[in-house]
């Protein structure tokens, strides 16, 4: 087990990813399912730029366009952004409070296959032909009507990825709440761990509902259920309001941890201390409470009545304060720093007045009553994707720089870095900025094309362009990583130079282990106080050299997934085919069976002697790593 | 951790469903668990209020003539004293009586199978009467409610079985300690969602 890397087959190093436990590996798993479906979205997304580029245009279908809009949404907020910021989470967060792995590093691998063969499953329906098309709201009133198999694609498709968020969302609480390292009490907590365990319990209870109410499509379109039927006693707004439960939440479950990225980012290359540490964690606190208190604010032109109207748009207002918090204390975290512009400090420079414009437009559709004018208009996509990609996926380039030499070892090209900044900025306000106009001057949302002579065409013009600037950005990025691993020039521990927090204190990337001694924390920025004080090592151990306990890798969890992924097709086909039943039946006793083997035997990990652990150290004393 | 490591009752620790991190683990992160969980019902509560009674036009079903209390009240008795019997097999647990833990988790196993053999009468009883799955949207909700609760016995039930088989001959120790102890707390949740189940679908069914 040392740290020299040993020359394998690729079958080995495939079972060895297939069945790997530790949550560094699977943090890069899931960055790299992320990424995959990311471009995916992205490719999607320059389809409906293309089609909209301008009036009258039939590059696609008006059956295609509506498969285009419903899977790019779908695809990028529970394919794309999540799971980035879980790899995140995964990889970083545990690295952060010093602990070794997870709470559940048998549950965070079944959580990343869950994941990844729901995603899979979903888009298999391209495959089919066959295209989930009502919108990633999938609203039950078009979802029932839709023909074929589309929508029982993003009912299953997306069950089987929810269950993975849940388990990730109580391993990562579980872990934080028993897994901190000696002197890393709650206060000292860096806010990327913060927002993590605050998103993790907005998990937690936004999941169950969409849980449910996937179930209940699931149940109106393949088992004669009639939850959302009107005509059979059903009510299609109940689907509206589980929805939302879930929806709006998980907007701040992808903006939470965004913020934690750019807390990190904005400490470390202003080399302050976060201004206001303690109201930044109270924010966060607030901002997951009234997260859950304002769903309906979606549903403001359903009639819901003015009373609950008020109530409503009054807490989503409230919204703007503990963000405003924020805004302000970052603001005052770079005010007389000693500031680097790095690519990753430009990110969150740059995302401070994109994401201010996205909160504010949503302030202003909080208003009710204005809310009747901008509904089902441009304005609403340009404000959610102000607050996604202004907020969510600045974030998420910003740590792939960030983090990318503590994952790998290898330094991104900064010079690219910045170029891919430049485009992916200037191509994100040339998309979206002009949105909010074409919102204004009436075009609606999810139009498959529109006539000429209504003043729109230069606006959708710019707008598409806007989107061919981002996309080149992202090819920059993937450059840009090409290259640098083409080369890889091998940074040490603190590539940066500023490095606050634990993870800066240890080889990049670090052993399966992580520390080899339990770090003891000292305060705030613990990393940071250390070097201060001289201790270039930038770590002070709670506990001598001596054997770890780690768990072992497990196949397990695959087969579990791969069980509902079959059981998945048999639900869709059991009402046309004789073997659609069977299928479903032996899908899930495949996913019990191998739950039950899990069970019986004692699966009670393995340790890495003090002996290892001393030659480790001594190996890297002798490479002069600093 | 020690499989082989042996206790007696005065070594054994007071609080063995927490005395290993592995443990205290599995202890947060199932009350968590049993957080979401409450959600879940949570949600299907509310809908089958809201589809309470909902049919077709001319729908011929309703809580006050489809329910029949005294079964329910039966179901109620066995499920309420198998959460007791479970209290029972924890207190020998805690004072590692290996024997009788056994014995009161396979009692209450044995009231948890006869509730779910009433609800399958009853299930099949509403079913023969035309109240179907699909038959309106009441219907929908309520068997999805109930079923889901009955569906958590089921799995509270294999996993039981699970765990006394496999231990059935390694006596307690602090690796299946935990084992019990969450299965326990599952079975009080499940208990305590029946007591609202009980309440708000049975009770206010036939009352209003």
């Amino acid at each position: 087990m040392s740290s020299v890397a040993q020359k394998r087959g690729f079958g080995a190093a495939l079972w060895d990813w297939m069945t790997t436990v530790d949550h560094k590996k699977i943090g890069i798993l899931y960055l790299i399912g992320g990424g995959f479906f990311f471009v995916v979205g992205g490719i999607e997304a320059m389809i409906i730029r293309l089609q909209l580029l301008k009036p009258n245009n039939d590059l696609v279908s008006a059956g295609l366009f509506n498969d285009l809009i419903t899977m790019h949404g779908t695809t990028m907020i529970f394919l794309a952004a999540m799971p980035i910021l879980f790899g995140f989470m995964n990889y970083i967060m545990p690295l952060q409070i010093g602990a070794r792995d997870v709470a559940f590093p048998f549950i965070n691998s079944l959580g990343f296959w869950m994941f990844f063969f729901g995603g899979v499953f979903l888009n298999v329906s391209w495959l089919v032909g066959q295209v989930p098309d009502a919108g990633w709201t999938s609203y039950a009133s078009l979802s029932l009507a839709s023909t074929g198999h589309g929508i029982d694609f993003y009912a299953i498709g997306l069950q089987i990825a929810g269950g993975g968020s849940l388990m990730a969302g109580i391993n990562f609480l579980v872990t934080i709440i028993n897994m901190r390292a000696p002197g890393m009490t709650y206060m000292r907590m860096p806010l990327f761990t913060w927002t993590t365990f605050v998103a993790s319990a907005m998990i937690l209870f936004a999941f169950p509902p969409l849980t449910v109410g996937l179930f209940f499509l699931t149940f109106d379109r393949m088992f004669g259920g009639n939850f959302f039927n009107h005509t059979m006693g059903g009510n299609t707004i109940i689907w509206e309001h589980i929805f939302w439960i879930f929806g709006h939440p998980e907007v701040y479950i992808l903006i939470l941890p965004a913020f934690g990225i750019f807390s990190e980012i904005f400490s470390i290359f202003s080399r302050k201390r976060l201004f206001g540490y303690p109201a930044m964690v109270f924010a966060t606190v607030l901002i997951g409470f009234l997260g859950f208190m304002v769903w309906a604010h979606h549903m403001f032109t359903v009639g819901l009545g003015p009373t609950a109207n008020a109530i409503f748009a009054v807490a989503t207002m409230a919204i703007a304060v503990p963000t405003g918090v924020k805004i302000f204390n970052w603001l005052l975290t770079i005010w007389g720093g000693s500031i680097v512009l790095t690519t990753p400090m430009l990110y969150a420079l740059g995302f401070i007045p994109s994401f201010v414009m996205g909160g504010v437009t949503g302030v202003m559709q909080g208003a009710a009553p204005l809310d009747y004018q901008l509904h089902d208009s441009y304005f609403i996509v340009a404000h959610f994707h102000y607050v996604i990609v202004g907020g969510v996926v600045l974030a998420i380039l910003a740590g792939v720089h960030l983090y990318w030499p503590k994952m790998f070892g290898t330094m991104l090209s900064e010079t690219l870095g910045k170029i891919t900044f430049v485009f992916f900025f200037v191509g994100f306000h040339c998309t979206f900025l002009i949105q909010h106009w074409l919102g204004f001057w009436g075009m609606p949302r999810r139009v498959w094309t529109y006539m000429d002579g209504q003043g729109w065409n230069t606006a959708n013009m710019i707008s598409s362009i806007g989107a061919l600037l981002m996309a080149i950005g992202v090819i920059v990025l993937v450059v840009n990583i090409i290259m640098t691993t083409v080369k890889n020039v091998r940074v040490g521990n603190d590539p940066w130079g500023d490095g606050r927090t634990l993870e800066w204190a240890i080889p990049s990337p670090p052993p399966f282990y992580n520390f080899t001694q339990t770090p003891l924390v000292r305060g705030l920025d613990t990393v940071w106080i250390e070097k201060q004080e001289g201790n270039k090592t930038g770590l002070t151990f709670a506990e001598p050299v001596q054997d770890i306990h780690m768990p072992n890798g497990s196949i397990i969890p695959f087969f579990m997934t791969f069980g509902l992924f079959i059981a998945g097709f048999g639900a869709m086909f059991h009402q046309e085919t004789s073997w659609g039943l069977p299928l479903l039946i032996f899908g899930l006793a495949w996913t019990f069976v191998s739950m039950a083997v899990r069970s019986l035997q004692d699966d009670l990990g393995f340790h890495v002697t003090k002996q290892e652990l001393q030659r480790d150290i001594d190996n890297a004393n002798k490479g002069g790593q600093n | 951790m020690d499989l082989n490591k042996k206790f007696t009752p005065e070594t054994w620790p007071e609080h063995p469903e927490r005395a290993t991190l592995e443990a205290k683990n599995k202890f947060v992160g199932f009350w968590l668990f049993l957080g979401g969980e409450t959600i879940l019902f949570a949600t299907l509560f509310a809908t089958y209020m809201a589809l309470k009674n909902k049919g077709p036009s001319g729908f011929g079903y309703s809580t006050q003539e489809l329910y029949e209390l005294p079964l329910v009240f039966v179901m109620t008795l066995l499920l309420l004293t198998s959460s007791l019997t479970s209290v029972y097999a924890m207190y020998h647990m805690k004072n590692f009586n290996f024997k009788k833990m056994q014995l009161w988790l396979a009692i209450t196993a044995f009231l948890g199978l006869c509730f779910l053999g009433l609800e399958v009468y009853e299930f099949s009883h509403y079913v023969k009467e035309g109240f179907t799955f699909g038959n309106s949207a009441f219907s929908s909700s309520f068997f999805t409610l109930v079923g889901t609760h009955g569906f958590h016995v089921a799995i509270g039930l294999v996993w039981v079985t699970l765990l006394l088989i496999r231990n059935s001959k390694r006596g307690l120790n602090l690796y299946n300690g935990t084992k019990f102890y969450t299965f326990s707390l599952y079975w009080h949740f499940i208990d305590v969602v029946w007591v609202f189940i009980f309440t708000v679908v049975y009770l206010m069914g036939v009352i209003g």
